[in-house]
């Protein structure tokens, strides 16, 4: 299984004039090519922190970040974009963009100076669509679609990118039950399908314990990453909210109301 | 690809309606001088009547390029900001660019007054005129800039725009208490527009300023298209950001600081045309709209000529009057139809 993503001793958190603000410390990641991984987290604990310090958006306080045995820092905006597609919770501005051409976007990192796409992007595009089963839609405007449908567009985007790693920031809010399961299974399929590393954050960690390869949670006094079933053995959930009203059903797999 | 064959189709009817645009504002004015001689005159040839091919070289001529250089220009410029500011009302006018424009052209003809006699030549000089309108715009700009970063609100950039408006509408009238009638003529009739006031040789310059300033946008139709994502995704696949920005701005600030210079500030063709060109090919493609914006702003600019021209008539209208007069209700008409503005 080779190693897409890994982080050496890395501490996050933010550094302002006055003080240093650290978030976590000594974190050892490991993000592997064909695993679907989430990233788990009470609110304000920081997952966007660690987030934006491992796609190069924000600089670590110490520590170092590889990508493909690179140091991420050391990437051009351009090698980074080929390399890593990213899914953003905010809204897309107003445009007239169709489905197919906001995919098409995802190809910006392999065009030319004025956009063209040549076959092998347009084959690349329509793969895309195929594999997230959005080919319906493409002459559709993004805006005209619902927001599972555009939450899959959007992962076709990333996908169109054509990266070994794609990360993806709470892809479910918004989503009812049902969109919620199909879109997790659509990142399973695509991780067995394609080899590619998905690392994705959630609040559904009932549905991110059954179907993701490997969970990384974050709680006031550690960062965790391992196999659900490990996780859930170590009791490290119960940790997650520290309140006497959720307590984990180890048998269960899930959170209970007391 | 049906998308391409009406795209080419769209295409060759814009450039046909552009060059008939083009030679119906050398034949109409005051004296209406047939096509036939227009297009001989234009192609070497000798028009029957040579006070005809005299207007034609000297007036009409020179006055049809300026249209198509301010349309191109303003409306171009209205697109780029329309994607950076991420706000479909965006636009040269609204935003105050024209207005900083006139605030540095205020200060140069109306404040002329102040300088050593060396340096208001310099000042009073086109050269001087097209450095100080686009110092003004860009000053705006930056400031509407600035103003943006802190206000994600999309409405709060308008509102500002429109303060900027004010804000020199009130130093220039502050300007004008302190200057001589003569002063106050030559600005008054700069700020009411005109395409007709221009020589040759400062054809020349003015070519030069909205040419880099096209070249600039389309060099820049790669990032503008990645910003239709907003800046986080645009970074995502591979934009240089900062330097995209810095181009884009400078692009919109040399265009509108100097039509606005040498064509006095002229209102709607920047917010309007893009929206034409938007929903004429139901696209955000800045590869097509580019080109659709350039040339839809042409050919409306000349039509616009041609209406202030009043064909049959002894009167000339200022221009500002009338594509506020046609942009307008096409504004309104846009926001109307809410659904689709984008």
């Amino acid at each position: 299984m080779k190693n897409i993503l890994s982080t050496s001793n890395l501490n996050i958190g933010y550094k302002s004039k006055k003080a240093v603000t650290t978030i976590a410390e000594h974190l050892n990641l490991n993000l592997a090519s064909g695993k679907l991984i989430s990233l788990i987290g009470a609110n304000g604990i920081g997952k966007s922190t660690l987030l934006r310090t491992i796609t190069g958006i924000q600089k670590p306080l110490s520590g170092k970040v590889y990508l493909n045995d690179k140091n991420i820092s050391d990437y051009k905006p351009l090698e980074l974009a080929q390399n890593l597609s990213l899914v953003l919770t905010e809204k897309l501005p107003p445009s007239n963009l169709s489905v197919f051409e906001l995919v098409a976007l995802g190809r910006q990192p392999y065009t030319n100076w004025v956009d063209t796409l040549s076959d092998d992007d347009i084959e690349k595009v329509q793969q895309a669509m195929q594999l997230t089963q959005i080919e319906h839609l493409a002459r559709k405007k993004h805006f005209e679609i619902s927001d599972g449908q555009l939450q899959k567009v959007l992962i076709a985007r990333a996908l169109a990118q054509d990266t070994p790693l794609i990360i993806l920031d709470e892809p479910t809010t918004h989503l009812d039950l049902l969109h919620k399961v199909s879109l997790f299974k659509l990142l399973k399929k695509l991780t067995q399908e394609t080899q590619k590393c998905i690392l994705f954050s959630t609040h559904d960690i009932d549905l991110a314990i059954q179907l993701s390869d490997e969970m990384i949670v974050m709680t006031p006094e550690s960062i965790t990453q391992d196999q659900p079933c490990n996780l859930i053995s170590n009791g490290t959930f119960n940790a997650l909210f520290k309140d006497e009203n959720i307590i984990f059903d180890a048998e269960k797999g899930k959170f209970i109301v007391t | 690809m049906t998308d391409k064959k009406r795209n080419t189709i769209l295409f060759l009817m814009l450039a046909a309606g552009l060059v008939f645009m083009f030679l119906a504002s050398i034949s109409l004015g005051s004296v209406t001088i047939p096509l036939k001689e227009v297009f001989t005159s234009l192609t070497g040839g000798q028009a029957s009547k040579s006070t005809w091919e005299y207007i034609i070289i000297n007036y009409r001529l020179p006055k049809a390029i300026t249209a198509v250089l301010v349309g191109a220009g303003l409306s171009i410029s209205g697109l780029l900001m329309q994607t950076l500011f991420r706000n479909p009302l965006a636009g040269p006018y609204v935003l105050g660019l024209s207005s900083g424009a006139s605030l540095g052209v205020a200060f140069v003809i109306l404040g002329a007054g102040f300088l050593p006699s060396f340096l208001r030549t310099i000042a009073l000089s086109p050269y001087g005129i097209v450095m100080a309108s686009t110092l003004g715009s860009t000053l705006v700009l930056l400031l509407v800039l600035v103003v943006s970063q802190r206000l994600k609100d999309t409405m709060a950039i308008l509102i500002v725009g429109l303060m900027f408006g004010s804000f020199t509408t009130a130093i220039v009238s502050v300007l004008t208490y302190f200057s001589t009638a003569e002063q106050l003529q030559k600005f008054t009739f700069w700020s009411m527009g005109s395409l007709g006031n221009l020589s040759w040789s400062t054809i020349g310059i003015f070519s030069v300023c909205v040419l880099i300033g096209l070249l600039l946008s389309a060099g820049s139709i790669k990032p503008l298209n990645a910003l239709l994502l907003g800046e986080n995704y645009a970074k995502s696949v591979g934009l240089n950001f900062k330097k995209a920005r810095l181009i884009i701005i400078f692009a919109t600030s040399i265009l509108a600081g100097s039509i606005t210079a040498f064509a006095g500030p002229i209102a709607f063709i920047g917010l309007a045309v893009p929206h034409i060109a938007k929903l004429t090919f139901q696209t955000s493609n800045h590869s097509i709209l580019f080109w659709s914006t350039l040339f839809f702003g042409a050919a409306i600019m000349l039509f616009c000529d041609i209406v202030s021209e009043m064909p049959g008539f002894d009167i000339t209208l200022p221009i500002n009057a009338i594509t506020s007069i046609i942009g307008a209700p096409v504004v309104i008409w846009l926001l109307v139809r809410k659904r689709n503005f984008r």
